[in-house]
């Protein structure tokens, strides 16, 4: 028999039975499907957290305080404004920096009030967190040295006080001092976190350290590595600078934390990852059912044809032609269904995309690898029915009722 | 030269503590172009004659030489490529495809013998099913046929490859008086036409449309002998038909 006849005789055994064949095959459409989804769906907010931390910043470098214990005595905060100066000054490896102080107010304009997060930066922090102006502007250096009480709203916050109303050249209450609103900063949407960037109110650095918060010290520091491939040696140099700033003696215990973006971003997409692998084996579980499925019917279908094996076997059918028949059958069966559930991945995905929501992507290596595997299960679990099939005595096959 | 030559042929079933011996040194000659009947009560072994011939099954012991070939040595592959070339089929039950065509049906054995293309398989499909008679049969399933016609349906598939011999296991026994005449003028029709037939039966009066009975009984022969007034199906048939005929037309009057 040759191969293009073996496949069309399977392949009308199989439309001989419609729905049969479909139900054998649904085990693969879902495993095959949902295969695709899981990984999909992980793979879709391992991209969009990567995203998420990108718009963090670029290349960025953040020193905080240290968090210290758990259980003991929270370490005292002591960076300050002039671990920035000495930073600015010394470092070779960044190019931009800004120290960060916030804390949350109530600010009162327009037509009400809102309580929002209110930082205290330098201009350089619009470079490091890549964001744009709306209208009006950014503080320069010069608002800064005069601590001049300008503010740069959010977009929520606009939102919130002003409407649609531009809000610029018009007069806000931070706490009690009255500020004046230079610009307005574009939507950023939220973090990684799910917290709205854009419920902010940002103030000369100078200006909230004096008049919002009569403190010395300051909570961030921000900065941009010149290149992403120096964000190590920026991070050690960072390190240095401010172990000598902050006069520790060389054993001893840093009272700052450092942290980079490239680390955030690596341990966050580690937790995905694992879920996407978790969610892809619980779906490849369904698939091996699925297998399991075909070679059930598989069987059924064996002692339900016998009598026509033994009819093809008496007009001449080797014992290798009825294996790879049933073998084909299931091949068949099983490709389909892979076929049909990457179809139905696709369209699962989009709907999820445009009415869920839920970003997704598809690569074109995961769905080569679950049709390859849906023709596997039709092999590995198409192979034991066929060759029973195969096996069969031609006298009591045709004598089988 | 024999088509058939049988030397010594047994066959025992071992079923546990007893061994059944269904044949119990058989020998057996057939000639080309021979129509032979094979009778007997049940449990004398024909069936397990019809095996052995038919290369579904091995004797235990003796040889036998189909076509000048020995099949006692042939191993399964070798035992299906003989049935495919050598031997037709026709069964009781038909034993035809479901929810196939009688041409699909008839294509079968050459889906499985020499390579012929496509469209010589469709070709000499065809002309079997024309030659008997189901010209205008080819798209029918068996569900649509009669069971004369998914007989000849059987018989033409038994055909399509020009066996050696035809062996036929009971072929009327599901047939009506009408139906058995049908087939048994067109075995007759091949038979005349040079084909060698091998037919079980236990109804005389089919058995007597051959020209040789033989008799077997408890596992060995115990007659052959050749059919003397031997009768003609399609004769009979033509009989039978008008007979039928007139009794529709007295019926048909007598309203």
């Amino acid at each position: 028999m040759t191969f293009g006849r073996l496949i069309s005789h399977s392949m009308r055994s199989i439309f001989r039975n419609r729905i049969r064949s479909l139900l054998t095959s649904l085990g693969i459409i879902i495993g095959v499907g949902s295969v695709i989804v899981m990984v999909g769906v992980g793979q879709g907010s391992q991209a969009q957290i990567s995203k998420q931390i990108a718009s963090m910043g670029t290349n960025l470098i953040m020193v905080f305080p240290p968090r210290g214990d758990r259980n003991g005595p929270r370490q005292a905060n002591r960076l300050s404004e002039a671990d920035v100066t000495k930073l600015r000054a010394e470092s070779s490896y960044l190019s931009a920096i800004s120290g960060e102080v916030r804390d949350t107010f109530k600010v009162v304009g327009g037509s009400g009030y809102w309580s929002t997060t209110v930082y205290g930066v330098e201009p350089d922090y619009l470079v490091i967190k890549q964001w744009g102006m709306k209208s009006g502007y950014f503080f320069t250096d010069k608002d800064l040295a005069s601590r001049n009480k300008v503010a740069v709203l959010g977009a929520t916050v606009v939102k919130k006080l002003f409407g649609d109303a531009d809000p610029v050249g018009q007069s806000v209450r931070i706490g009690t001092t009255p500020f004046t609103v230079t610009g307005v900063l574009t939507s950023k949407g939220s973090n990684a976190m799910g917290d709205d960037q854009d419920d902010a109110v940002m103030v000369p650095l100078d200006t909230a350290l004096t008049r919002l918060e009569q403190s010395r010290y300051i909570n961030t520091i921000e900065m941009s590595a010149v290149r992403q491939d120096l964000m190590d040696q920026a991070q050690t140099e960072v390190e240095q600078i401010l172990r000598e700033s902050h006069r520790l003696s060389a054993g001893a215990d840093a009272d700052f934390e450092v942290m980079n973006q490239s680390e955030i971003i690596k341990t966050a997409s580690q937790t995905s990852k694992t879920l996407t692998t978790l969610l892809a084996a619980i779906a490849g579980v369904s698939l091996l059912v699925g297998g399991i499925g075909i070679m059930n019917i598989m069987l059924v279908s064996v002692t339900e044809r016998t009598r026509e094996i033994g009819i093809r076997m008496s007009v001449g059918a080797h014992k290798r032609d009825i294996l790879l028949q049933f073998l084909s059958e299931s091949i068949i069966l099983s490709l389909l269904g892979g076929v049909i559930g990457i179809i139905l991945a696709i369209v699962v995905c989009s709907l999820l995309g445009s009415i869920g929501n839920v970003p997704t992507v598809i690569k074109p290596g995961i769905i080569a690898a679950s049709a390859g595997f849906a023709a596997a299960v039709g092999i590995f679990f198409g192979y034991y029915p066929a060759r029973k099939a195969a096996n069969l005595y031609p006298i009591d096959a045709l004598r089988y009722e | 030269m024999a088509m058939i030559e049988m030397r010594g042929i047994m066959r025992h079933y071992d079923v546990g503590e007893v061994v059944v011996k269904a044949i119990r040194g058989l020998d057996l000659s057939v000639g080309l172009g021979e129509f032979v009947a094979v009778m007997g009560p049940s449990g004398s072994g024909k069936s397990t004659l019809m095996n052995i011939l038919g290369c579904l099954d091995k004797p235990t012991q003796g040889s036998y030489v189909l076509d000048g070939l020995e099949t006692s040595t042939a191993d399964s592959d070798e035992f299906a490529d003989i049935r495919n070339a050598k031997i037709g089929f026709v069964f009781q039950g038909f034993n035809l495809l479901a929810r196939t065509t009688a041409l699909e049906n008839v294509e079968l054995p050459l889906f499985y013998g020499r390579h012929l293309s496509r469209k010589e398989q469709t070709e000499r499909a065809k002309k079997a099913l024309t030659d008997v008679g189901l010209g205008d049969r080819f798209m029918h399933t068996s569900s649509q046929l009669s069971g004369g016609q998914q007989q000849r349906v059987a018989i033409a598939r038994a055909m399509v490859n020009d066996p050696a011999f035809i062996l036929a296991d009971e072929p009327t026994g599901n047939l009506d008086s009408e139906m058995t005449l049908e087939v048994m003028s067109l075995f007759q029709e091949l038979n005349d036409r040079g084909k060698t037939i091998v037919m079980v039966t236990h109804e005389p009066e089919v058995a007597n449309f051959t020209r040789r009975i033989i008799i077997m009984r408890d596992g060995s022969l115990v007659s052959d002998q050749p059919v003397r007034d031997r009768g003609s199906a399609a004769a009979d048939l033509a009989a039978w038909k008008e007979q039928h005929s007139l009794l529709a037309g007295m019926k048909g009057a007598a309203s």
